[in-house]
């Protein structure tokens, strides 16, 4: 489940960047939960700052925990910085200052390679665009995060049919994305972020893409997901859509404004 | 990521962009068959020069008789009767010239051959039993003639190819008589073909008898050729040198400025025509070194376009997990399988021109094995080479960015 590591519960810490102001980060929302376990995802007084003209601060101390097993989504306006987030959660970018803990280790400082580690192991994407190969058939996009683990092509092949299977797709295995509607193709898109049983499910804007039949499709395998135990982090800009999480977080100028949480 | 899987992945990156996979061989294959062929035809060259040299015989000095003067009327070179057969006895003697290894005077006549129906004009020679070593020719049936028979002037004869195919003694020739201006003389041998096509005179058209035998019937005692072979190559001048001294004794002529005879050296032509040979083919090969390098070029430009058009690809393969190492793999695979493919597919188009070409144009052209291995390995290293800084720009790209663009 979680590795053991230091313990930090206070969202007060912080690095001392330039310019980062000593702010307590917002409630996370835990009211009423009894958390026994260390939080899978942490954010400590995270900043990101792009150097140009003048600076743009995307991300204005940032704190979070969120627990395994959380359905959360995060909801904001285009241009709030969630996007930003979303990067540096799946360890796609770094911070400019403030500690990510994942899973107990920090990220904030890892190498490319150490990174690209943490991404094929603990998190799995689900973009907006898919982002599948074109040139390969589903099965094969399915496995490539465990081509990249150095699984062997027997249990890749295994691990995939078996993803495909749960996302309902597992007689389009041979198709290629073209041949793929629309929803059908955010399956394979799912299926591949589940083959490795990451840690957290990370899917930006998911939805975006695909009319309303596919969107309450593809929302209900998120549903499934988070029901089997997984952690799910959905971020759109569609209150409808971040409705179906157990979990909701408002982002706005770069940091988290308030809290809520739903009956679902 | 396995070594195998890697090269899976770049095997299946060239698959999908078949057109332009194959533009880039097409460049590197055509630089690669232009360095074998060019190497070739000079090698070829070559060989052609050193069968010329040896069609003559190897470290030859040629001695032929100087113009002659009556009062002051001077006669063409070669005119003169100066050269004799005892002359060629004296140069043959180690005490005053060591470093001749061998000598071989030589009269020429034209006479008719005679055999059963068949008659043939060609070139009879007179020589010793040192002409074959001298003149670096061999026995292919039969044998040459003896030192007895060379004393005892006896009429036996041995034939070149095309004449002993010219008279139809093909089939069995040794024993056989032929008539020389209706003398008879018994076939002993036949030579083996020079091997040389270049020279202007056909070295296969001939007929050689002993020396003795060729003065008896001509009743004259002079020589036109003697032919004087060097220990080695680096004793040529020394034995050109002996030669010279020996023979304007023997003729008692005190400046040398008068001599009867000149002496020439086979050597100095062909060193000539080797320097021409040599200065070619640098220059075939520099441009041929200049194709291959713009199929390089070529293999960079296309692993460029292939990064930039794929950058959301190797974006998605890093954000599932893709170290930069892996990436860079992939592509510096891509780029040396191109490289290679362009090297094989030259390697063969040479191989095939080196069969094809030389029935338009008269030069051979001579295909070595290393020289073929070599351009194939010289292709995969061009590949590599200009795949790496494409690689390493793949390798770079940061995810986001990559998945960013539309």
């Amino acid at each position: 489940m979680v590795a053991p590591g230091p313990q930090a519960n206070s969202s007060s810490s912080h690095t001392g960047a330039p310019g980062a102001p000593l702010i307590t980060g917002p409630a996370t929302g835990l009211a009423g939960r009894q958390r026994t376990e260390r939080p899978v995802i942490e954010f400590q007084n995270v900043w990101k700052t792009y150097q140009s003209a003048e600076p743009v601060y995307a991300l204005r101390g940032v704190s979070i925990k969120i627990y395994a097993g959380e359905y959360l989504s995060i909801i904001g306006p285009s241009g709030s910085g969630k996007s930003t987030f979303m990067h540096i959660l799946g360890c796609l970018d770094t911070p400019t200052s403030g500690r990510y803990l994942l899973a107990g280790s920090d990220v904030s400082k890892m190498d490319e390679e150490a990174l690209a580690e943490v991404r094929n192991r603990r998190i799995g994407f689900v973009f907006q665009q898919f982002h599948l190969l074109p040139s390969l058939s589903a099965w094969r996009n399915v496995e490539l995060p465990l081509l990249y683990a150095g699984v062997g092509r027997q249990e890749r092949r295994a691990r995939a049919m078996s993803a495909l299977e749960q996302v309902g797709l597992a007689n389009r295995s041979s198709h290629h994305p073209n041949q793929l509607s629309g929803g059908q193709q955010q399956r394979v898109a799912v299926a591949r972020a589940l083959v490795t049983e990451p840690d957290v499910v990370l899917a930006d804007e998911p939805t975006g893409n695909l009319d309303s039949h596919a969107s309450a499709d593809v929302l209900s395998m998120f549903a499934d997901m988070h029901k089997a135990g997984r952690t799910v982090v959905l971020i759109t800009h569609e209150n409808d859509v971040a409705a179906a999480a157990e979990r909701i977080m408002r982002f706005r100028d770069g940091k988290f404004v308030d809290a809520e949480e739903t009956a679902a | 990521m396995s070594f195998f899987e890697t090269v899976r992945s770049g095997l299946e990156a060239i698959a999908t962009h078949r057109m332009r996979s194959g533009l880039t061989v097409l460049g590197i294959l055509i630089g690669i068959a232009a360095v074998i062929l060019t190497v070739g035809l000079g090698e070829g060259a070559t060989a052609s020069v050193n069968s010329a040299i040896n069609s003559l015989g190897t470290n030859l000095l040629i001695v032929t008789p100087g113009s002659s003067s009556t009062g002051l009327v001077r006669g063409g070179a070669g005119s003169a009767d100066t050269l004799t057969y005892a002359n060629a006895q004296d140069l043959a003697n180690k005490k005053d010239c060591p470093d001749i290894a061998g000598v071989a005077p030589q009269v020429s006549a034209f006479a008719t051959l005679v055999a059963g129906s068949q008659n043939w004009t060609t070139t009879v020679y007179g020589s010793t039993t040192q002409w074959l070593s001298v003149r670096g020719r061999s026995i292919a049936e039969g044998s040459w003639f003896t030192p007895s028979q060379m004393s005892h002037a006896g009429n036996v004869v041995v034939l070149g190819q095309t004449t002993a195919q010219e008279l139809g003694l093909t089939f069995n020739p040794i024993g056989q008589t032929v008539n020389i201006d209706n003398v008879p003389f018994t076939v002993i041998g036949v030579l083996n073909s020079s091997g040389s096509s270049s020279s202007a005179q056909n070295q296969d058209d001939l007929a050689v008898v002993p020396l003795t035998t060729a003065e008896e019937v001509t009743g004259s005692t002079t020589v036109s050729t003697i032919y004087l072979q060097a220990k080695s190559q680096s004793t040529l001048d020394a034995a050109d040198q002996e030669a010279t001294n020996l023979l304007l004794q023997l003729h008692g002529i005190t400046n040398p400025t008068e001599a009867d005879f000149t002496i020439t050296s086979e050597s100095s032509l062909v060193s000539t025509a080797t320097s021409v040979d040599r200065t070619l083919t640098v220059l075939l090969g520099g441009i041929a070194a200049i194709s291959l390098l713009v199929g390089g070029i070529g293999v960079m430009n296309i692993m460029l376009v292939s990064v930039t058009e794929r950058v959301r690809e190797i974006g998605l393969r890093k954000a599932l997990g893709a170290t930069p190492g892996v990436i860079r793999r992939q592509f510096l695979i891509e780029a040396s399988t191109l490289g290679l493919a362009g090297g094989l597919a030259g390697a063969a188009l040479g191989i095939i021109g080196a069969e094809v070409i030389p029935h338009f144009i008269s030069n051979k052209i001579s295909i070595s094995g290393f020289a073929t291995v070599g351009a194939v390995i010289v292709a995969v290293a061009i590949g590599i080479i200009f795949g790496v800084y494409p690689a390493s720009r793949a390798a770079r790209l940061a995810p986001i960015e990559a998945l960013r663009s539309e």
